[in-house]
């Protein structure tokens, strides 16, 4: 009984930290079409703000929640003026612009943090379950990803806000014919998206040592879900999700986690060769 | 007037021999010492403090009136931590700058890359790194320790302290398979179990289903020779979960590149470990070394037992010439074999004529407030792993790296 709830704790961790991983590239990939190489890096960034914070005696979790998402956001605002505007509908070209992104974002923590590893210790305690300990953290995560998923449902579906992002993702002629100026829109989703990178980041820093080339072990995680999950932002998301957190869990628990990170890949192929729309091009097609 | 290809090249060759002509008279004047280090790029952590250690000795060296009355000058070369530039400067200091002797290689996969060019090139080679051990060839000397010289004094130490059951969790590469078999070995010899063995690729940094098995297996201890970044992630989830104090922790690993000034005194406090090197170390010849370091360049922190190491295969290698009375390579490789030891920061360093590997006090230390307190000195451990394997005096044409069968 004790393990089967301490499994079933692990078994949300890890839904709910792949949907954290991939919840800020959701939105650039997902929504925006701009395939961002540099989504690890963001993290990675999300993180470095969140530990420079708390050097400078901020409470974690204000740097955590607060800090570190508007930091990434205004690297994004900066990098989407810069570079992504000029390359939108031209997705090899952005892959291109953002993969030279990273390099240089991974340049400049060198520069700046140096190459050792840096981290900070959680701030929630374990707690013991019938005989079991438990990372008190992982509810934490669990938690965060919940409300993040509420969030921008809710943002989505029930703001006007919303429902102009929508529609100029769809169709953003439309968008500026009604008097709507695409060029602020995407520039806002994609500070959003950043944001949504840089709180990944920072929620997942306790958990790990942090160097300028972390983002690198996001990435992979993160495309698949996003591209496994389909078309629906929000559904695709937590249905593959869900689906590959399952299955690394359970093959993580009966035989070990290198098999479960291979079996997160090998159902990832299967996915995509039987649904190649995605999980949410074949089902709960039209949710959001 | 017209030239023709023939000409042209006798021209070339001509003029890039009369180039080339003073060069090669002074570096009769000076030793040449190759060093090749990561010192930037992801292993800067570990190379960099060798850089500086390899300096601080030759400088050393130089200031006592250098070797055979001639000074030592220092070729570096810093391969940014990218395998393939190993074998290109290799190339470059076996080559074109004719060293007399090369320190350097970090990573396994390093030495492996430029050992062979140094045999080729009749370059005397020194691998100053904790590695995993039976590397057998008559042109190298390996400075640091291997696994069985940390892994046979640190298990029974941590047996005693926690209990017969051990669950080992290693890197996924011939150091931590390697390392693993050891400790199972000496669990075994110590009349204790493995209850169980998980190896993780070097990325891996989610341990929150390992914890939870190894709650189910509940060892008395835990043994992690793990590696890298990623990997540090253990120790913290470890500590997060609240397991760090129902479970003691041992590892080979921890600490070699300072990674315990990472974790919190909360989060690294007990581990247990066992090195060559501590900054904590309290003897004379550690805190004369920790002085020079201190003038040359400010700030100590940054010594590691890697750092220590290159300094006493330089020391080492200093030591041989002075006895070959030669810089000759089958001079100084005779004279190291006759068993040359010298007095490190980190105690008597002697070199086992046998394997060419180093018999080095080995310290078994905790984890305390971000040091390493010395808890017991073992003198003397000799590096038993790679003579079950590897005999020099024998087969002085050997040139493997044998994989430890136990």
């Amino acid at each position: 009984m004790d393990l089967s709830f301490v499994i079933f704790v692990e078994v949300l961790y890890g839904v709910a930290s792949l949907v954290l991983i991939s919840a800020g590239l959701a939105v650039v990939f997902g929504m925006m079409k701009v395939i961002n190489l540099a989504h690890g890096e963001f993290m990675m960034m999300g993180g470095y703000a969140t530990i420079t914070a708390v050097g400078y005696g901020v409470n974690v979790f204000v740097a955590m929640l607060i800090i570190a998402p508007l930091v990434v956001g205004l690297i994004g605002l900066v990098v989407e003026r810069l570079v992504i505007r000029h390359l939108y509908g031209r997705l090899i070209d952005t892959m291109l612009a953002t993969w030279g992104l990273s390099l240089v974002f991974i340049g400049l923590a060198t520069m700046i943090f140096g190459n050792t590893t840096t981290g900070i210790s959680t701030p929630i305690p374990g707690f013991a379950f019938g005989g079991y300990q438990v990372n008190g953290y992982n509810f934490f995560i669990i938690i965060v990803s919940i409300l993040l998923v509420i969030t921008m449902y809710a943002i989505l579906r029930g703001t006007r806000a919303g429902l102009i992002a929508r529609g100029t993702m769809q169709h953003s002629d439309m968008a500026s014919a009604l008097g709507y100026s695409s060029d602020r829109i995407y520039m806002m989703t994609f500070f959003c998206g950043s944001a949504l990178s840089g709180l990944a980041g920072a929620v997942l820093a306790p958990l790990v040592g942090l160097v300028p080339t972390s983002g690198g072990a996001y990435i992979a995680k993160a495309f698949i879900t996003v591209i496994a999950g389909g078309p629906s932002l929000i559904a695709g998301l937590v249905s593959s999700a869900t689906s590959f957190g399952l299955v690394s869990q359970f093959f993580t628990f009966t035989i070990s986690p290198v098999i479960g990170e291979v079996a997160l890949l090998i159902a990832a192929v299967i996915l995509l060769r039987t649904m190649p729309k995605g999980i949410t091009g074949r089902f709960f097609k039209g949710k959001l | 007037m017209s030239l023709n290809r023939r000409e042209l090249i006798g021209g070339a060759a001509a003029l890039s021999t009369a180039a080339m002509l003073p060069q090669a008279a002074m570096a009769a004047d000076t030793i040449q010492l190759g060093s090749i280090l990561d010192t930037s790029g992801i292993f800067d952590a570990y190379g960099k403090p060798m850089d500086q250690a390899m300096r601080l000795a030759v400088k050393e060296i130089n200031d006592a009136g250098g070797l055979l009355g001639r000074q030592v000058k220092v070729a570096a070369y810093d391969t940014q931590s990218d395998m393939a530039l190993y074998s290109q400067y290799a190339q470059q200091l076996t080559r074109q700058d004719q060293v007399d002797v090369v320190h350097g290689g970090i990573l396994s996969a390093s030495r492996e890359a430029i050992r062979q060019t140094m045999r080729k090139t009749k370059t005397l080679y020194f691998y100053n790194v904790q590695y995993e051990g039976g590397v057998c060839d008559r042109n190298i000397f390996v400075t640091g320790v291997t696994p069985a010289q940390q892994v046979e004094v640190l298990v029974p130490y941590a047996m005693k302290k926690s209990g017969p059951k051990v669950h080992i969790l290693a890197a996924d590469y011939n150091y931590g398979q390697i390392t693993a078999r050891w400790i199972q070995k000496f669990v075994e010899e110590n009349g204790g179990e493995v209850v169980a063995t998980d190896f993780f690729p070097l990325d891996v940094a989610d341990f929150g289903s390992t914890i939870t098995k190894i709650q189910q297996t509940s060892p008395d201890l835990v043994f992690a020779p793990l590696v890298g970044g990623a990997h540090l992630s253990f120790f913290r989830q470890w500590s997060a979960a609240g397991m760090k104090d129902k479970i003691p922790l041992a590892s080979t690993t921890m600490g070699v590149g300072n990674e315990h000034k990472v974790l919190t005194p909360e989060e690294g406090n007990g581990i247990m470990v066992a090195y060559n090197y501590s900054q904590e170390l309290g003897t004379p010849a550690n805190i004369a070394f920790k002085a020079k370091w201190q003038a040359e360049y400010g700030d100590t922190t940054a010594i590691h037992e890697l750092a220590v190491s290159t300094y006493q295969g330089i020391m080492l290698w200093a030591e041989g010439v002075r006895k070959a009375g030669s810089i000759e390579r089958d001079a100084v490789v005779d004279a190291l074999e006759t068993g040359v030891s010298i007095e490190g920061p980190a105690g008597k360093v002697t070199i086992d004529p046998q394997t060419h590997h180093a018999t080095v006090d080995v310290h078994i230390m905790e984890f305390e407030s971000q040091g390493m307190t010395v808890i017991e000195t073992l003198p003397q451990r000799a590096p038993i792993d790679t003579q079950a394997v590897c005999n020099l005096q024998a087969n002085p044409d050997d040139n493997t790296q044998y994989e430890i069968e136990i």
